[in-house]
Order: structure tokens, then sequence, then C-alpha cells
């Protein structure tokens, strides 16, 4: 056994004394250093996708539109389909950002690097543990929608600054979706769960939402559905906002909806989380 | 509650139900700041629980409890600042770097990243793990892995250290490893809690210790105290070729302070083993084998969480 050689009273205890800095900004911290070892995978994510998007959505099949809409551009806002495809695919890409960043990681987190109960054996909470991994999602969306807007600027499919609404318009899309499944990935045991949600919650809603055409092509009935849907809310606000228009209680409207989900995500993420974490 | 401030953990009829399952059926005990406290315990006994509400990670069901003068329930966050926490699980990020692992549990302190990196250097070299420290924890092997957590339990500088069975599953001479760390950690002040299935390992270590089974207290006090206490000093284990295990106990009688018998063993209990081998010569019984032994924390557990006893 070999003596160790240390200052004579390394060990004597010394506890930390006065206010702890805001917690869940420590919890943070936690995922932008696991993100130092993921980023290439995502790095890819964020800059392919939207212009693999962009290009064969906007420019393949929006260069067939075009060709066909004739008279009838009005159903597109006058615009081409480019314009019209780009806030629709931004908001659902923060859909699915949302959804899958709220569902693997809290699960990984939970069972697997079991990092969330390495924070709770710290002076970091509950609450700051769900804020902390929120904020991460936060920035990841912001971050995320900043580059596709700024790829659509490329495009010439956006006109700057007004699209620039578009990036907080589009967070909050994905945050309205994140902060549930946060809750819900807290909850379940079974990952199934996941790709059952996938196949029946998230990838009708991207197809049928107004993402790819107006909600005018759809028969009645489900017009109305559709309206009822947070992605429909998300696709329609950043279309707005990219279309100059500001400041309308429609748009307040979709914020509403959206704040919402948001809001009854953290209710519900808090009892998840504090179930899950302290038994 | 009135608690003296060298009192470092308090108990009073602690509680913990899980729906139907009561983990710990009301349990007394305080622990006194600098000393090593042990939580002996076979499987399901309820120690792992009651870390946890120690460790204010799980909320008590009933009871009163204090932690370094606070009460769980309103200051867990606070509490927690001064508490190392080594959990049965590890909870090892394994993704991440040795050095990563450390690195993030010093920041959820709100430690300084320049004073992390300082008392990382000096940690890893307490667990051996300086050639390691740019290894993936999921290429560590677990003796590593159990040496990691401790050093990261250590590097907020806490006053009290709870290890949730810190040496199971290591070989011998990692297990003394350990052993000689926690033995560095109480000389320098700090209190340690431990729960351990290894008797050896209590005996070793332990100032005090108490016994639980099945959600209770069933003995406490010092090592040697619980030994005397409970069984006696000396033991003589004999294994007879035909078995008959009840006469021979009979026969002996009032020699022997208690008997048990242990798999094919006989285990007699009294002041003085020697005495006692005589005797069973004397009664011109040869046994297979005998051993006479000093009575160990090992036969306390056995007699305390109740196995095969004959007297
Ligand atoms: N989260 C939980 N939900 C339900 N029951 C639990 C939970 N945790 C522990 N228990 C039960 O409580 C009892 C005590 O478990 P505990 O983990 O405290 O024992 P232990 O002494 O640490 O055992 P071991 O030596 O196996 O680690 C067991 O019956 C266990 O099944
Ligand atoms: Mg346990």
């Amino acid at each position: 056994m070999t003596e160790l050689e240390y200052a004579p009273g390394f060990f004597t205890p010394r506890v930390r004394q006065g206010r702890i800095r805001t917690r869940w900004l420590l919890a943070l911290e936690y995922w932008f250093l696991q993100y130092r070892r993921a980023w290439r995978g995502s790095i890819l994510s964020t800059f392919v996708f939207p212009t693999l998007y962009l290009a064969s959505m906007g420019l393949g099949l929006g260069g067939l539109v075009n060709h066909h809409l004739g008279t009838h551009a009005a159903i597109l806002g006058n615009g081409s389909y480019l314009t019209f495809v780009a806030p629709g695919i931004l908001s659902a890409s923060a859909m699915q950002i949302g959804i899958n960043e709220a569902s693997w990681p809290v699960m990984g987190a939970i069972r697997w690097q079991r990092s969330y109960h390495a924070q709770c054996a710290t002076p970091i909470r509950i609450t700051d543990v769900l804020y902390g991994h929120l904020a991460w999602i936060t920035l990841k969306l912001f971050a995320t929608c900043l580059v596709f807007v700024g790829i659509s600027a490329a495009f010439r499919a956006n006109s700057l600054p007004r699209a620039l609404f578009e990036i907080p318009a589009a967070t909050l899309t994905g945050l309205g979706f994140a902060v549930p499944m946060a809750a819900l990935s807290a909850h379940i045991k079974n990952d199934a769960a996941f790709s059952t949600i996938n196949r029946l919650l998230i990838v009708p809603l991207f197809l049928f939402s107004g993402t790819f055409f107006p909600l005018a092509q759809l028969p009645g009935s489900l017009q109305v559905l559709a309206r009822f849907t947070p992605l429909y809310h998300g696709v329609t606000l950043c279309r707005a906002l990219g279309s100059g228009q500001l400041m309308t209680l429609t748009n307040l409207g979709h914020v509403a909806y959206l704040a919402t989900m948001v809001a009854a995500g953290v209710v519900f993420a808090r009892k998840t989380y504090t179930r899950r974490l302290s038994r | 509650m009135d608690v003296l401030p060298d009192v470092i953990v308090e108990a009073r009829g602690l509680q913990k139900f899980f729906g139907e399952v009561e983990a710990v059926r009301g349990i007394d005990f305080s622990i006194q700041r600098g000393e090593v406290f042990g939580f002996l315990g076979p499987n399901g006994a309820g120690k792992t629980s009651t870390m946890r509400m120690i460790s204010c990670m799980s909320p008590r069901s009933a009871g009163k409890l204090l932690v370094r003068g606070h009460d769980p329930a309103e200051s867990g966050s606070e509490i927690r600042r001064g508490i190392g926490l080594v959990p049965q699980d590890d909870a090892l990020d394994s993704e991440m770097s040795v050095l990563d692992n450390l690195h993030i549990y010093g920041r959820y302190f709100d430690i300084p990243r320049k004073e992390i990196r300082a008392r990382a250097k000096v940690l890893l070299e307490f667990a051996q793990l300086t050639d390691r420290a740019d290894s993936k924890v999921d290429n560590l092997s677990g003796g590593m892995r159990r040496r990691l957590t401790i050093a990261r339990a250590l590097i907020s500088r806490p006053e009290l250290v709870i290890l949730d069975e810190p040496t199971t599953g290591l070989d011998p001479q990692a297990r003394h490893l350990v052993w000689e760390r926690l033995y560095q950690l109480r000389r320098e002040g700090v209190t340690l809690i431990i729960t351990t299935h290894y008797m050896d390992e209590a005996e070793q270590l332990c100032d005090r210790l108490v016994v639980m089974d099945r959600g209770l207290i069933v003995g406490a006090g010092t090592p040697r105290s619980l030994i005397e206490k409970t069984v006696a000093r000396e033991v003589v284990e004999v294994r007879l070729d035909d078995g008959n295990y009840l006469s021979l106990v009979d026969r002996l009688g009032d020699h022997i302070d208690r008997a048990e018998i242990l798999g094919d063993r006989l285990c007699c209990y009294g002041e003085d083993g020697d005495q006692i081998l005589d005797l069973i010569l004397a009664l011109g019984i040869h046994p297979a084998s005998s051993l006479v032994r000093r009575a160990t924390l090992e036969d306390v557990f056995l007699f305390l969480t109740g196995r095969s006893l004959v007297d």
C-alpha cells in the first residue's frame, strides 16, 4: 500500500458557506460538459438536415408547385412555395428536436448515466435538476432555430430581419412539446412509449399541421381538428411573424396556447421528477 | 429536539415506507461528530433507505431526523452541502471521463474551477486513478469505479461522508486500500457513516455500529461490547460425523452460554473456548474437526438476525 502524499488537512472538513449561486445553472453545466462528447452528431442534424429539407421541399417540390400555382397564388400568401414552407419546416423541426431532447436524454439521466441522481446528492434540488435540463433544451432549440433561419436566408426563403422573430417563436414551439415530454419521460418505465409517441403523435402532426400545405386543403372536419394541434399554432405563428405580422391578436393566441403547454408541462414535470428522484 | 453541537445525525422513531413495504420501522440513533458509525444488516434490512434519508435524497415517512443541525424536510439542499455521498450504485456518468466526473460534481457544489482542478489532482492520487484520469468510466473496473465514487464524494470537503457498501464487490486488496483511505479521512476529522455486509470491515472500521434487521435496530454498541453483550468472548466450532448436535448441546448444559447450528457445524459460545472443548472431549465425543476462536461480529450478526438457533 502506498502512503499518500498530500498536504495535511487536505480532508479536514470545510463546508462552503454563504449563498449558493443559482443552482439550476450548475445543473445546466452538466449538459454543456456532456455536449462536448456528442457535438459532432448534433452539428450534423443542426446544419445538414435544414439544408436538405429546404433544398428538397423548397426548391425541388417548390419549383413544381410554383409552376402550377398560376392564379391561385393567394393560397400560399402570394409568395413562393419556399417562403411558405420554410417557417413550417422550422417549427416542425423544433417540435422534433424538443421531443428528442426530452425523451432519451431524460430517461438516460435517470436510468443509465444516472446524472440526475448524482445531482440530487449535492445542493442541487429536484426543481433545479429539471430547470437545468430545460434550460439546456431551450438553448439547443434556440441555437438550432437560429441556424435554420440563417440557412433559410441563404436560400432566400425569408426576409431578414423580420424572420428573426421566428427564432423565439419556434423555440417556444419546441418547448411546448419538450416540457410535457420531459415530464412523461420521467414518468414512464418503458422506452417503447417513445416510438409509439413518435408514430402516433409526432409524425401525423408533422404532416397535417399546415407544415407543407395550408390547412384549407384539408377536408372541413380535419381542418377543425388540425387547428387544435400545438404544431399548427407554432407553424402559423412562425409564418405570420415571417411575413411581417407582429403584434396581432391571433399571434397572441398562438403564444398563449404554446405557453400554456409549457406551463402545464412544468407542473406535470415537477410531479414526475419528484416521484422518480426522491423516493 | 435538543441537539448537542457534537451530534451530527440524530434520529428518533425514524420510519420509511414504500407503499405497503415498511423499509425502516422506527429506529433511534445518534452519531457523534468525528466517529465512524456503521450500519450492519442483511439484504433488505433498510440500510440504503436509511442512508438516503440521512443524505436528504429521500423524504422520511415518520419520526424525527436532524442532520448537521437541520431538518432534511426543510433544508435538504443546505444539509447536502456538507455531505459527501457514496451511493450503493455509484451514479457515475459512464460516458464521461474520470476527470470530468470529478469536475462536474465539484461544480454542483459551486466550487471554483481552479480549486476543483487542484483538488481533483490529489483525489485522483488518493484513489490511485491518476493514470486513468482521461479514461471513460465505462472502461474502469468495479473497484476503480468505487474508488472514483469515494474520491468524488470528497471534492467538496464534506464533514459527513456516507458510504453505502463502499467495498462490496471489491477484491481483498482493493478493500484494504479503501479501508486505509477511510482511516485517513477519520484522522482528519471527517465523520463517516458506513453500511456493510462484511463483519470484518465493520469490526475494523467502526467506532460504533448498529445491526439492522427487517427495518429495525436489533443491536447497538462498539464492536467489542456488542460481541460480549450479545454472544460471548469465545466460540468453539465442532463438526460431528453423526450430526447429533442437539444431544451434545443438551449434555453441555450450563457450561456454555449458547449454541447455534451453522450449516454442518455447531458453534458453542462461552467465556473460555479451550475449557469447552476439553469438556466435549471429556464427554467422550470426538469431533471430526474443531476450532476455538474469539467471537466476532459475524456471530453477533447471525445471532441477532436469527439463524437456526438452538439455545
Ligand atoms: N424504491 C423502492 N420502492 C419500493 N420498495 C423499496 C424501494 N427501495 C427499497 N425498497 C424496499 O425496502 C426494503 C429495504 O431496502 P433497502 O434497500 O433499504 O435495504 P438494504 O439494507 O440497503 O439492502 P441491501 O443490503 O440489499 O442493499 C426492501 O424490502 C426493499 O425491497
Ligand atoms: Mg442497500
